[in-house]
């Protein structure tokens, strides 16, 4: 495999440059408290959503249960801080990160030993079971999970650290923003260490593995303790963030769920997939939720359609575009989205009208039959409404359809150009994880 | 021994309950390789069309229309979303009926509301069928029963007595060669599914009205269903059978047991009381522990016996 020294290294330290000045900016840009509240989740979710990529994008694990381990990091957290208040153990607050991470490294280690003897499948629901039996077990020891109530604490305490108490939000960012940072920086790393790689050999092609004599199951369970770690630090940031830990919400399946849902539309087969995911993440809960009661529906829609036509994610599809621009081709396709992006709009429209009227016909009919929609007045009453609806979808569904068939054939001849010219000029370029297959399979739709 | 038959009975109709759920998803994961997640949600479903059916038609057409319209639903999951993601390997066929199961729960919240929905047993099957040691056993525990036992004698006469069971035998272990014999096997794969789908839909129909039918009952019985599963071994039917009754006891006996470690010491002559070392943990009664005894179970099935029951060893 063609390793990527050949990249030019000013490059990629420019990226990284780069992403801490925009870390750094990013609060200055947005001003509001909403954005500031938003950015700091997102700086904690993005090392969960990269941790959990440890497991599901490199090493092929699928898990269920992954909130257990930031969960409990929060938790451990939280309680050292009390500790630390009541002056008992003497640590700062910016080490208390590092306190969540070695617990959730430590029940990583207790409970990845069980887990990672089996993989694929079977993985898969054993981390279910797994995040179940925590879930079940925080609801009967109330004297540390603090019941349904949850823990509280208060970040301010002691005399501060260089000065800085931690009691503003902004400071808060900036403490969130310089671990998830870190963390990024040694995720990354940790890809191209031979552990790294060993991890994507165990997801590709675990037979050969063995047969060179490595063990796969202490492989996957060093990978899994390493996501356990950095999953633990994003836990024990959002205890710091919100200063409360509940565990029936902290520890739930629903919160492994969105953990797996939101990496894996930003992209598993991608070292930034899951950041994107992160940022769709805080976006959806906090956002979408309140422009539309029907968003959990949009978005378990839009999730099987990335699974079924793009399950590379969003980064995936960043990534052939950017691709295509590389070999400037991208000019013979802007026709083409915009195309698609107009016929898509006509469906959405159509599909969020309808289900639109349904949830407020189930759930809000008392306050009224009409609803406001896109600056219109709908009447759940009366029957041209629900056919406008119906035919608005049906037209921008069967234009989308159609458009989409003529651009997957564009796109399959644009692709075969580009593959033809890379064969010729660079017999052993740099493929992307997953490899080629998963790159043209990956194509919107293609036959 | 009044305590001892009426919990054993209870939970033997609760654990062929689970069997008729983890019968399913047996068969669709050892002919299709495919871990069905949604399958508790085709349970749920199962369940709320029935309510509707059974409002207009009456129980009894319910029984066998429901689940033939859940069939319906599967069989067309399976054509036209799940057999698209089949090339893409395991991993997002798994993921494809994760997003299912978040469609499904958001849809059935869509029509039926978020509450719970009085989908009641018919007059048939009120009352108690008989009456032991002075307790009253139900009616309709003994229909779950009956109907379980039934299907199992259905599927397995079907899969070894008729033409349609040969050839979904044959296409478990040799796809190819049943393909070059000219049987049509992504459409036997689509009829697995589907059935499967239909098998989970009848638990719905008879467990609904006996438990209670709520946007929350696929979750609830959803993990404990994957326990069955790899407990059993995975793919063996035989083996999820064991395995469902013996967690269905399980369960069944520990929720009505209010002893605790704590009480069992004491009645040892060992005193216990809240200064003792660990006493949160010894104090808990068996029936708070009630919950995780299953996942327990896996967890102890994973370190002693990782094929599970039945399961056969894995390379």
């Amino acid at each position: 495999m063609a390793r990527s020294v050949s990249r030019p290294r000013v490059g990629r330290f420019g990226i990284w440059i780069g992403f801490a000045v925009l870390l750094a900016v990013l609060p200055w840009i947005f001003r509001s408290s909403l954005a500031l509240t938003m950015l700091s989740q997102m700086g904690y979710l993005v090392i969960i959503c990269l941790s959990y990529n440890i497991l599901l994008g490199q090493g092929g694990m699928l898990s269920f249960g992954h909130a257990v381990y930031s969960g409990l990091g929060s938790f451990l957290a939280i309680h050292a801080m009390n500790l630390a208040t009541k002056g008992t153990l003497p640590l700062p607050i910016v080490v208390i990160p590092l306190v969540g991470g070695l617990s959730g490294l430590f029940f990583a280690a207790l409970l990845g030993y069980v887990t990672t003897k089996k993989s694929g499948t079977t993985f898969a629901m054993i981390t279910l079971g797994i995040g179940e039996l925590v879930a079940a077990m925080s609801l009967m020891f109330p004297g540390f999970f603090g019941g349904e109530g949850g823990v509280t604490t208060n970040r301010v305490y002691g005399g501060g650290f260089l000065g800085l108490t931690f009691g503003t939000q902004m400071q808060v960012y900036y403490l969130i923003v310089v671990y998830c940072f870190i963390s990024t920086v040694l995720m990354f790393a940790f890809t191209k260490t031979p552990l790294g790689r060993m991890l994507n050999a165990v997801r590709d092609n675990p037979e050969r593995v063995e047969f060179i004599g490595y063990s796969t199951q202490r492989v996957r369970y060093f990978g899994f303790m390493i996501a356990g770690f950095f999953a633990g630090i994003g836990g024990a940031l959002a205890a710091i963030n919100f200063e409360i830990v509940n565990a029936s919400d902290t520890l739930s399946a629903a919160r492994s769920g969105g953990y797996l849902f939101f990496t894996f539309l930003g992209g598993a087969t991608f070292f930034f997939g899951p950041m994107i995911g992160a940022v769709l993440l805080v976006l959806a809960s906090v956002l979408l939720s309140e422009v539309t009661k029907a968003w959990i529906l949009y978005l378990g829609l839009i999730f099987l359609f990335m699974v079924m036509y793009a399950p590379g994610g969003i980064a995936s599809l960043i990534m052939m575009n950017v691709r295509v621009a590389a070999h400037r081709k991208l000019h013979q396709l802007w026709g083409w989205y915009a195309a698609l992006t107009a016929t898509a709009l006509v469906l959405f429209v159509g599909v969020a009208a309808l289900i639109e009227l349904v949830y407020h016909l189930q759930l809000e009919s008392a306050s009224g039959s009409t609803l406001r929609y896109l600056g219109l007045m709908l009447d759940t009453q009366s029957i041209a409404t629900w056919l406008g609806a119906l035919a608005v979808a049906i037209v921008g569904g069967t234009m989308f359809e159609a458009v989409r068939r003529r651009f997957a054939l564009e796109w399959g001849r644009v692709q075969g150009e580009i593959e033809a010219a890379m064969v010729f000029k660079e017999p052993d370029a740099e493929m992307p994880l997953g490899g080629k297959a998963a790159v043209r399979e990956a194509s919107l739709g293609a036959p | 021994m009044e305590f001892f038959v009426i919990s054993l009975l209870n939970g033997l109709s609760y654990g062929l309950l689970l069997f008729m759920l983890s019968s399913g998803l047996t068969l669709i994961f050892s002919m299709m390789g495919v871990l069905n997640f949604a399958h508790t949600s085709f349970y749920m479903l199962g369940a709320y069309l029935a309510y509707s059916i059974s409002g207009v038609i009456g129980f009894w057409p319910a029984l066998v229309i429901a689940p033939l319209l859940v069939a319906l639903i599967g069989a067309l999951f399976e054509k036209y979303s799940l057999r698209k993601v089949h090339k893409f390997g395991h991993v997002p066929e798994l993921l494809v009926t994760f997003g299912l199961s978040y469609v499904i729960l958001e849809v059935v919240q869509l029509v039926w509301g978020r509450a719970t929905v009085p989908y009641g047993l018919p007059p048939q099957l009120q009352g108690p069928l008989f009456t032991l040691f002075g307790t009253q056993f139900p009616k309709s525990r003994s229909f779950i029963m009956l109907t379980a036992l039934l299907m199992l004698l259905a599927v397995w006469l079907l899969l070894t007595r008729t033409r349609i069971g040969l050839v979904i035998q044959a296409a478990l272990t040799h796809p190819e060669t049943v393909e070059s014999l000219g049987h049509n096997v992504p459409r036997v794969f689509m009829l697995v599914f589907g059935g499967g789908s239909a098998l989970a839909a009848l638990a719905g129909v008879i467990g609904g009205n006996t438990y209670v039918t709520e946007p929350a009952m696929a979750g609830a019985v959803g993990s404990i269903v994957f326990v069955v599963v790899v407990v059993g071994g995975m793919g063996s039917l035989a083996g999820a059978f064991l395995a469902s009754l013996l967690i269905g006891v399980l369960q069944t006996f520990a929720v009505s047991i209010d002893q605790s470690l704590a009480s069992g010491l004491q009645a040892v002559g060992v005193p216990v009381g809240p200064q003792t070392f660990g006493h949160e943990l010894l104090d808990l009664s068996v029936a708070q522990v009630a919950p995780i005894l299953p996942y327990l179970l896996l967890v102890l099935m994973l370190i002693f016996r990782p094929r599970g029951l039945l399961g056969k060893r894995e390379n």
